[in-house]
């Protein structure tokens, strides 16, 4: 399919440039800084001399721009603050040193990585299977109780914030009823079922919020596509319902659902962060929210960047899944 | 032709007979209104309540229980209607209605920005097209699909200690909200900027201003009050979410996120969930009632919203 390998050429060549872009601007904004990391760094009491050297060490004492292009250089082949016995290095691809914690952003994203992206993966798979579900069912029972309930449930969830149904399934759950864990995450690689029991409440919780959205999505999609001519088409030629709505309904109702989950992906990782914090697990947003309280600006960009390019890189998949779903994109 | 003269209702006219006649709908008005009140009423209601949000009561704590409040329902009494606050003893209700107050001023106000700028930009790219729309429409899709909540607890870094919180809170709803209601507007403009009475307005010499402002903004007051009031649920749960991660409000200040957030701990423990209830209702109603009456109106206006594009 050449046309597809086109369509992935050209957006992969402008997700750089709107990475590149957005570095710069992160770059510039973050420049502006009033607290001095080199002088939280050297500690009191602070001559000039030391300050001095500190911001030299730091490299703080270059351009921004100078700062932004050794930050792109580090990326992808590393890079060395000081000279001598007393430099600092930080291996490709590095996001940044975090002075006051001695360790670079690289390293502490990827201790953290694995928690929010567990709660975030989870709860997509989740929600994706919730929604289209409920919303398919809701549209070809309407009217009845399980329309009612799905439209229902759409609207609690769409209602409350992720943070307070968290709290309130801790209380329900993990408190009263003592089914799952109140908080904590467990590594997969030390136990897999550990990590999926103590995942499910957030997993769920993060579920119910985002389905509610693509319960009425594709409710109201499926009760347009089943008037559409194509179905009438698949019915007189014979087809059994279960494979009209299946083959020919589910297809129309797929590419939008498509659509807006590539919207809903920074969502996601936004939802992910508040989750973390609910139920207690060290993850990105935790380190995030540390890093502004310590007014550490090497984990705050890193943290920043890295996420907001892992949105950009998801969606760049989600633009091919479409692509691959409806061939009309392509030629767009 | 007496009927000619009946059927001539205008459409807001009709719009509002139908939210009145939407039972959802009305309930969320009704909601709404009510919470507007206290809301409003706030300061009057702590003190016909003859309490305040920063008084300690340790008195009415219970030392055994690790400092959660005696008596049930976590403290409630003729005196403190919602009970106290674990550990302080604080008047939970003060601070539940003063915080309902800081939500939604700052919810109201960050829905005003973010619609007039939203208005401007997605009509202008609507109505100039071309690689202005271009140029607009990418940098819409790009905000929209952005990771904001970890944008918006970064940017704490570089604002200074001195510089007020509830503006800063303001500045980064607005910044980062204007875009999905850009991008609603824009679809909305679209097939206006089209019709034949733009195009007559356009012929006869009129600047592009001009046609904004007197052809198109009028046309789409209906849909922007739409769009305007279903952003308003997202910006109060996006106000709890920053000051539930405590990136927003300071203390002392009352804030419904952040008394969550206090709450966890009683929660896990079960010592005192009633913490983490009064606060919660009190939010959930809020997002409930703008939510419902948000899709009333967008019902009575007979607005199809569609993210997809």
């Amino acid at each position: 399919m050449p046309d597809l390998l086109w369509f992935v050429l050209r957006r992969l060549f402008a997700t750089v440039l709107v990475m590149l872009a957005l570095s710069l601007a992160v770059y510039l904004i973050f420049y502006a800084l009033p607290a001095d990391p080199a002088r939280l760094a050297c500690g009191k009491p602070c001559t000039p001399d030391r300050l001095e050297q500190a911001r030299h060490f730091m490299q703080l004492d270059q351009s921004v721009i100078q700062q932004y292009l050794a930050f792109l250089k580090g990326i992808f082949a590393g890079r060395t603050f000081g000279e001598g016995a007393a430099a600092v290095q930080c291996n490709a691809p590095c996001f940044g040193y975090s002075f006051p914690l001695a360790r670079p952003v690289t390293t502490l994203i990827v201790d953290r990585l694995p928690v929010t992206l567990s709660i975030a993966i989870g709860a997509a798979v989740l929600w994706l299977l919730l929604g289209v579900t409920l919303g398919v069912g809701a549209a070809l029972k309407r009217g009845k109780l399980f329309d009612r309930l799905a439209v229902g449930f759409a609207l609690i969830g769409i209602a409350t914030p992720s943070f307070l149904l968290g709290l309130l399934a801790i209380l329900v759950f993990g408190f009263w009823l003592n089914m799952v864990p109140v908080n904590g995450y467990v590594p997969l690689t030390e136990s897999p079922v550990d990590w999926a029991w103590h995942l499910i409440t957030p997993w769920l919780v993060l579920a119910t919020i985002q389905a509610a959205a693509y319960i009425r999505l594709t409710r109201a999609q499926m009760l347009e596509e089943m008037n559409l001519d194509h179905i009438t088409t698949a019915r007189a030629k014979g087809a059994g319902e279960r494979r009209v709505v299946a083959v020919h309904g589910l297809r129309g109702v797929l590419v939008p659902i498509v659509t807006i989950f590539g919207l809903d992906l920074g969502a996601l990782l936004g939802g992910a962060i508040l989750t973390e914090k609910v139920f207690s697990m060290q993850g990105l947003g935790e380190l995030l929210i540390s890093a502004v309280g310590q007014l550490d600006v090497a984990v705050v960009v890193g943290v920043t960047l890295f996420s907001a390019f892992l949105v950009i890189l998801a969606n760049l998949v989600v633009d091919v899944v479409h692509g691959v779903l409806d061939p009309r994109v392509g030629h767009a | 032709m007496s009927s000619s003269v009946v059927a001539a209702v205008s459409p807001t006219r009709q719009a509002l007979r139908r939210v009145r006649r939407d039972r959802s709908a009305r309930f969320g008005a009704w909601l709404v209104a009510a919470l507007i009140v206290i809301a409003v009423a706030a300061p009057l209601l702590v003190k016909l309540s003859g309490q305040d949000p920063y008084t300690y009561h340790i008195d009415l704590l219970d030392p055994a229980k690790g400092g959660a409040p005696k008596g049930a329902l976590g403290g409630v009494s003729a005196d403190h209607w919602f009970g106290v606050e674990p550990l302080t003893g604080r008047d939970l209700f003060s601070i539940v209605v003063l915080g309902l107050r800081t939500s939604l001023a700052i919810a109201i106000v960050a829905t005003l920005i973010t619609t007039v700028v939203g208005t401007l930009v997605g009509i202008s790219a609507a109505y100039f097209g071309g690689w202005y729309d271009g140029v607009v429409s990418r940098l819409l899709d790009f905000l929209f699909g952005f990771p904001q909540l970890v944008f918006m607890i970064a940017l704490g870094i570089i604002v200074p200690a001195e510089f007020p919180r509830w503006l800063l809170l303001i500045l980064v709803l607005s910044v980062f909200g204007w875009a999905g209601l850009a991008r609603l507007i824009r679809g909305q403009a679209r097939s206006l900027a089209t019709r034949e009475f733009v195009e007559a307005a356009r012929s006869v010499g009129s600047s592009g201003w001009h046609v904004i402002t007197r052809e198109l903004l009028p046309n789409l007051l209906g849909p922007v009050l739409v769009i305007a009031t279903m952003a308003i649920p997202g910006y109060i749960g996006a106000e709890a979410a920053l000051s539930f991660l405590g990136v927003g409000v300071p203390p002392p200040t009352p804030s419904l996120g952040r008394s969550i957030s206090d709450s966890i701990v009683w929660v896990y423990t079960g010592t005192d969930p009633w913490f983490m209830v009064f606060p919660g209702i009190m939010l959930f109603l809020a997002v409930l009632g703008f939510t419902l009456l948000g899709d009333g109106v967008r019902d009575a206006f007979d607005v199809r919203l569609r993210r997809a594009n």
